[in-house]
């Protein structure tokens, strides 16, 4: 068990790290250019993990004061997730226009039929 | 009004674009940019010499104080920068209603200009900054409306390289979410200077380095350091003229700007340089793409993608200025960002205007076009003389002072493989002019005339400037060399 103990300790990050590392396998083994971009949001989600998880203080409240309370968790990760969520939804959004537009211009999304049209032309 | 100027620097071009995709209409859209354009060099230049007299400026956004509120931070660097990508986006802009008008449906030209304003905006954002995270937010206004730009070109292809660059700069920026994230946990703050003095406390050396790594490799992604480099070289070719132009000026400067600012300013040179081998990876990959990428562009038949080979090579001096870490070698790495946005921006505006005649470009197709289009094809002689580095051009400026900065090191090798591959690049560019000055016009290019004054007028500006810019050096080198000592002294 000891050698479980720092694993287990931090299993939050052990989950952000299968997490990223998943979504980047995706973008790189994949050729289906929406499932590329399921991997890349994978990947871009996984990162507010790494910034909440270590916001939260167990035992923590939210920072506002009160009678009684201390121990505060830090509010700022949470905004700065929410910000790097629209930039997200924004980016995944872009790239499917991006696809739809691809697809309507060479009659496929997967990328090796492109690389082969672009090859013959 | 003047100490709203940093605020100013950003909110105008933001407003314009709101403004510009509100209009609907491409000529007055049009105007709506070339107004902001016009407007941010003003600006920029007026922060600079205040900069210069009178020490770094710092604004509080929102009359939030630092280090909680978010910081906009002038020093002489960042003013420096900003005035480059200022200079670009106003000088290019007249060049754009033609060019764009002759590439993009009217119906999207309005919406152009709104890409092109967020990029100018997110581009000057990113310098201003002196927010870790605000940093990111900016990189990618501008990062997506520069995949928009480039999807917009005219060839089906345009729209695949706009996804590849997606892609790409989708995982550089999320690395460089992940170092920031790092660094926030070990400093508690996101205000870079409030970081690095912080850093000097932490005695958990590993989630820095971890950080430094993700930084180096996600912001590399966004300049296109050799070998994250894939992305580039179609992204260029198939965007239309003016975004080629701007963004192969603009975007890869800011990016590296944000790398010099964490190694030298938040991190400091002794972390960056002393414990890891940051310094001996970088100048290899630095070589690597002096040499390969010039290579490879030797031999491209499009001169766009020619071109855009040439961009990674000449980003490879930049960075050899940024590795070598002395004053001389990292002025010249400064002042290469500067002149090699000059030279560049010349070279794609040439191009774009041969584009913009004949519909392609193709180099088989430029032959004879120095009959053709004389003025057009001089110019890019003169930025193509700059790009090699010939004695009185500003290209010969900065690698003098990369010169000097491997002397400065006792590397002899280094001064040889600096000027061993200026050489190769006079291979690509005397293709170019074998063609165009050295064989008849074909039928093709029997038709082209010179360009009108309002593109032929930008094209000179530039090739212009990288003239005077070899000549005249007090603006460049002088601030440049500023810029240098307060990097490597240490940021306060």
């Amino acid at each position: 068990m000891e050698i479980l103990e720092p694993i287990l300790h931090h299993y939050n990050h052990w989950i952000t790290i299968f997490l990223m590392v998943s979504g980047l396998y995706i973008v790189v083994a994949r050729g289906n250019m929406v499932k590329k971009l399921v991997g890349l949001a994978l990947f871009q989600t996984s990162v507010y993990l790494l910034y909440i998880s270590p916001g939260k203080i167990l035992g923590g409240t939210p920072p506002i004061l009160a009678e009684g309370f201390s121990v505060y968790s830090n509010p700022l990760p949470h905004v700065l997730i929410l910000t790097a969520i629209v930039v997200g939804v924004a980016t995944l959004a872009l790239g499917l226009a991006l696809v739809v537009r691809i697809n309507e211009e060479f009659g496929t999304i997967e990328e090796d039929e492109i690389f082969e049209m672009i090859s013959e032309e | 009004m003047s100490a709203q100027l940093p605020a100013l620097q950003v909110v105008l071009p933001l407003l314009a674009a709101l403004l510009a995709a509100l209009v609907r209409h491409g000529g007055a859209a049009w105007l709506i940019a070339l107004a902001a354009s016009l407007a941010m060099p003003v600006i920029a230049f007026v922060m600079l010499t205040q900069v210069l007299d009178g020490g770094s400026i710092s604004y509080e956004l929102g009359g939030w104080a630092p280090p909680f509120g978010i910081e906009y931070r002038v020093d002489v660097l960042s003013a420096f920068v900003l005035l480059l990508i200022s200079i670009a986006g106003a000088v290019m802009l007249p060049y754009a209603r033609l060019s764009v008008a002759a590439e993009i449906a009217s119906n999207r030209r309005a919406w152009f200009y709104a890409m092109y304003l967020l990029c100018l905006a997110g581009l000057l954002g990113i310098v201003i900054t002196g927010d870790a995270f605000n940093a990111f937010v900016f990189l990618e206004i501008s990062s997506l409306s520069a995949y928009a730009m480039i999807g917009m070109g005219p060839n089906r292809r345009a729209l695949f390289a706009a996804y590849q660059y997606l892609i790409m700069g989708t995982i550089g920026a999320t690395f460089y979410v992940i170092a920031v994230g790092l660094l926030y946990t070990m400093t508690g703050t996101l205000n870079l200077v409030d970081m690095s003095e912080r850093l000097a406390d932490v005695s958990n050396m590993r989630p820095l380095f971890a950080a430094l790594a993700f930084l180096t490799v996600g912001v590399s992604l966004k300049f296109a350091l050799f070998p994250l480099h894939v992305w580039l070289p179609n992204a260029y070719a198939f965007a239309p003229s003016f975004t080629t132009a701007f963004i192969a000026a603009t975007a890869t400067k800011a990016a590296v700007y944000l790398l010099l600012r964490y190694f030298y300013s938040v991190y400091g040179v002794g972390v960056v340089f002393g414990a890891q081998p940051v310094s001996e990876i970088l100048l290899f990959l630095s070589v690597a793409a002096m040499f390969v990428a010039s290579l490879v562009a030797v031999f491209q038949d499009n001169v766009k993608r020619m071109l855009a080979y040439s961009s990674v090579a000449q980003i490879g001096y930049i960075t050899l200025g940024l590795s070598l870490a002395n004053q001389a070698g990292l002025t010249g790495g400064i002042v290469h960002l500067f002149n090699h946005a000059m030279i560049k921006g010349a070279l794609f505006l040439a191009v774009g205007g041969v584009v913009y005649r004949l519909g392609f470009a193709r180099i088989g197709q430029f032959a004879g076009l120095g009959r053709k289009m004389p003025l057009t094809m001089a110019a890019f002689v003169l930025a193509g003389l700059a790009l090699i580095g010939t004695p009185g051009t500003a290209g010969f400026i900065s690698k003098w002072y990369l010169a000097l900065g491997a002397l400065e090191k006792g590397w002899w090798w280094l001064v040889a493989l600096i000027v061993v591959s200026s050489m190769i690049s006079i291979f690509y560019i005397g293709r170019v002019v074998e063609q165009a000055y050295f064989r008849e016009p074909t039928e093709e290019t029997a038709k082209a005339r010179d360009l009108p004054l309002s593109m032929l007028l930008p094209i000179w500006i530039l090739a212009g400037a990288t003239v005077y810019f070899g000549i005249e050096t007090s603006l460049t080198v002088d601030v440049a060399r500023r810029a240098a000592e307060m990097l490597l002294t240490g940021l306060r």
